[in-house]
């Protein structure tokens, strides 16, 4: 395609903002969210941020093995929990595990999960930070980058073929994008008209990626007109452009009228993940750059605005969210391991020979050794 | 003479020697340049050689996989690291349908000369999806050579084998290893594809490993000792083309036999083992060969489940009782 054609007020090349510098929203595009929304979408976010920290800390004093942190990039979850119906589901990557507790999913059984314990609805079975609950109708990632993006149009597709009335939403990272499953998920998307939505988190970085080097693509948006998919680029730290994108593109794919590609576009403010240390390959003079555009910051400057929120408001909310946080992680690491004939469950449907037999063999590991 | 080097620095220095001997040789993967390796394992080297040898790449197996194979047809001689093993998933079908039959599929008009490489199997708790053992899945291929090599010796050697090899060679390695120090011996060093070694003599038996497990079963064959068993072990380092004569003769001095590996019980490099010891030495055993195995279940999270899961030492000498008196359940 001839470049030129690519204008700059294209949706997918030109950015979608709503929240401004002073506080104020973009009368524009503002998605004219309730006060009641705004303000948990708030705690949320909150809550979101308190929790990666606190989930961080544990993994550092070696009391869990691993945690994918959302820092920077929680305007997009949360808003994503803001905008689906309770019958939608929600197929995430890393950073998006938080969507379910937006949606209800517990604290508790949240973080059972990250600490692989009897608490856990995974059965000490899963990595952290890659959470399924069926209840919340959401479904953990693939650790092999790529695989829920075709989920997830598979699942719409199955869903308007049973007349629901439920629409898929997926999650990648902006390195995701490189594998063949991105491929396949946006032209099946594309080709069946699937009630989907599927969001690119361009942070900027695969760990030591940047995305320059993924692709040569001027923005990801715009990799959704080839598909023949309409494709948008939001502020992905501006908790209520994400809100009225994803809003209008679930209303679209509910509707009939097909998938909507959204790139939102942040920052990883963190590590990549606990085993990554990222000054070995950013300038710190970048990540003080995004600082400045923290989600968390711009949406508090607007709650202030509107008169919502107030210094003595947030200091009690922190309390209040602080707390919660350390009953639930109190209360969950009192909790044994999980049984450990229950590693033999689940393997099939119905207990088959072989899992008898491997009965046997786990019997004989002996108490759990120190080496290996 | 040799030098102490941790099995990190051992293949990177094959890497280097190589590199240095022959400038078709390249290194390619995720985060093996800037980032100096996921595991460290190409430290220094996108400083030494530069980024047209040292080749960074978007999050693509299958992509960076298939333009190897494409390299290694007109010429080049692609070193490809995959973060882990696991990952190799996503380019299966460039291993298995293209690397592996490019020679045989174009009349011998074609080779393939590509190294796959990088860690492998359970690297403690990390969940199923990234604990597999997919040596087995490789191994069954006509086309491929797959290596496991135990000690940074024959780590070295055997990368360095392999990158001459004029076919394509999977290297596995492990995380839980890279820090391991051992000896190296200076100079020029390779090791032959297909050659075992008998690591630790025994009379009574002899149990098989590679990788990580040759150090499970020498743990239990020092434990074994206390009770006054003898046991020999064999580190198979190749696993295609496999050693049958070195483990033949141990099993005809000690006549018994035990496969210790990771991954599943069903079919893979155990079984055989089993099979061709049964065929091959069927008079000199005095009891049916036992494998010792990952349970067939997918890898749990959990430390106590994936330990117990887990081949391990107490499992093997248990193993090793049970040879000795004839038990097989
Ligand atoms: C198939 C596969 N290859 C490589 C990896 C290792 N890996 C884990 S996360 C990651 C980077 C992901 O980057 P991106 O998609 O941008 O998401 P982000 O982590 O930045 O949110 C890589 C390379 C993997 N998990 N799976």
């Amino acid at each position: 395609m001839d470049p030129e054609l690519l204008r700059d007020d294209d949706p997918d090349i030109a950015l979608l903002t709503v929240l401004r510098d002073d506080g104020s929203a973009d009368p524009a595009t503002d998605p004219g969210m309730s006060s009641e929304t705004l303000l948990r979408g708030y705690r949320e976010m909150r809550r979101l941020r308190l929790l990666d920290a606190r989930m961080i800390l544990l993994q550092r004093q070696g009391r869990v093995g691993f945690y994918g942190a959302a820092h920077g990039q929680e305007a997009v979850p949360i808003a994503t929990g803001l905008a689906v119906r309770p019958d939608d589901w929600v197929f995430p990557a890393l950073r998006e595990q938080s969507v379910m507790l937006v949606r209800g999913f517990p604290l508790t059984t949240f973080i059972a999960q990250v600490f692989g314990n009897a608490g856990d609805v995974l059965k000490g079975r899963q990595m952290p930070s890659h959470q399924s609950g069926r209840a919340v109708h959401q479904v953990s990632w693939s650790s092999c980058i790529g695989p829920q993006l075709p989920h997830a149009v598979g699942a719409a597709w199955a869903m308007r073929a049973k007349k629901t009335g439920a629409v898929a939403v997926a999650f990648s990272g902006d390195g995701a994008t490189s594998q063949g499953d991105f491929h396949a998920a946006m032209n099946f998307a594309g080709v069946w008209r699937a009630p989907c939505v599927i969001v690119c988190q361009n942070n900027h970085w695969s760990i030591s990626v940047p995305t320059s080097k993924q692709t040569a693509s001027r923005t990801i948006a715009v990799k959704a007109r080839a598909y023949g998919i309409p494709g948008v680029r939001v502020d992905g730290n501006d908790l209520l452009a994400v809100y009225g994108v994803l809003r209008d593109a679930l209303d679209r794919a509910r509707r009939g009228a097909g998938p909507t590609f959204v790139e939102a576009v942040t920052y990883r403010m963190g590590a990549h993940s606990t085993s990554d240390d990222p000054t070995r390959y950013r300038a710190q003079a970048e990540v003080d750059a995004w600082a400045k555009k923290d989600p968390l910051d711009r949406l508090r400057r607007h709650l202030v605005h509107l008169g919502l929120i107030t210094d003595a408001s947030d200091a009690a909310l922190d309390r209040e969210l602080t707390a919660e946080i350390a009953a639930a992680v109190d209360e969950v690491e009192k909790l044994p391991a999980p049984e450990r004939e229950s590693l033999l469950a689940d393997v099939y449907a119905e207990p088959t020979w072989n899992l008898r037999e491997q009965l046997g063999e786990l019997r004989r590991a002996g108490p759990a050794p120190t080496h290996g | 003479m040799a030098r102490t080097l941790r099995f990190r620095e051992a293949l990177r220095e094959a890497m280097i020697e190589e590199m240095d001997r022959d400038e078709r040789v390249f290194l390619m993967g995720e985060e093996v340049g800037h980032y100096q390796g996921a595991y460290k394992v190409s430290e220094g080297m996108l400083d030494r050689f530069g980024d047209k040898r040292v080749v960074d790449t978007p999050i693509a197996e299958s992509g960076f996989a298939g333009i190897g194979v494409g390299a290694a047809m007109v010429g080049l001689r692609p070193i490809i690291e995959f973060m882990t093993w696991n990952f190799s998933a996503v380019a299966f079908d460039q291993i298995l349908n293209n690397a592996a039959k490019v020679r045989q599929m174009s009349g011998g008009q074609f080779e393939c000369p590509i190294v796959f490489r990088g860690p492998n199997a359970s690297a403690r708790q990390v969940g199923s999806q990234h604990s597999h053992a997919m040596e087995h899945f490789y191994a069954t291929v006509p086309g491929l050579k797959v290596v496991a090599p135990a000690f940074p010796a024959d780590a070295k050697g055997l990368l360095k084998t392999a990158i001459r090899d004029d076919n394509p060679v999977l290297v596995m390695e492990s995380e839980t290893l890279y820090a391991v120090k051992g000896d190296v011996p200076d100079g020029e060093h390779l090791v032959e594809l297909g050659r075992a070694h008998v690591v630790r003599p025994g009379r009574d038996v002899t149990l098989v490993a590679y990788s990580r497990m040759t150090h499970v079963a020498l743990e239990a064959a020092t434990d074994l000792e206390k009770e006054g068993v003898s046991a020999e072990v064999v580190d198979l380092r190749s696993l295609r083309p496999l050693d049958e004569g070195t483990i033949v003769a141990s099993v005809e001095r000690t006549h018994r036999l035990v496969v210790v590996h990771e991954g599943w019980p069903y079919g893979g490099v155990g079984a055989e083992i089993a099979d061709r010891v049964q065929r091959l030495a069927f008079d000199a055993l005095d009891a049916p060969i036992l494998r010792v195995t990952t349970l067939d279940v997918p890898m749990p999270y959990s430390a106590k489940l994936e330990q117990a899961c887990m081949p391990q030492r107490d499992r093997v000498i248990d193993a090793v009782r049970r040879t000795l008196a004839r038990g097989t359940n």
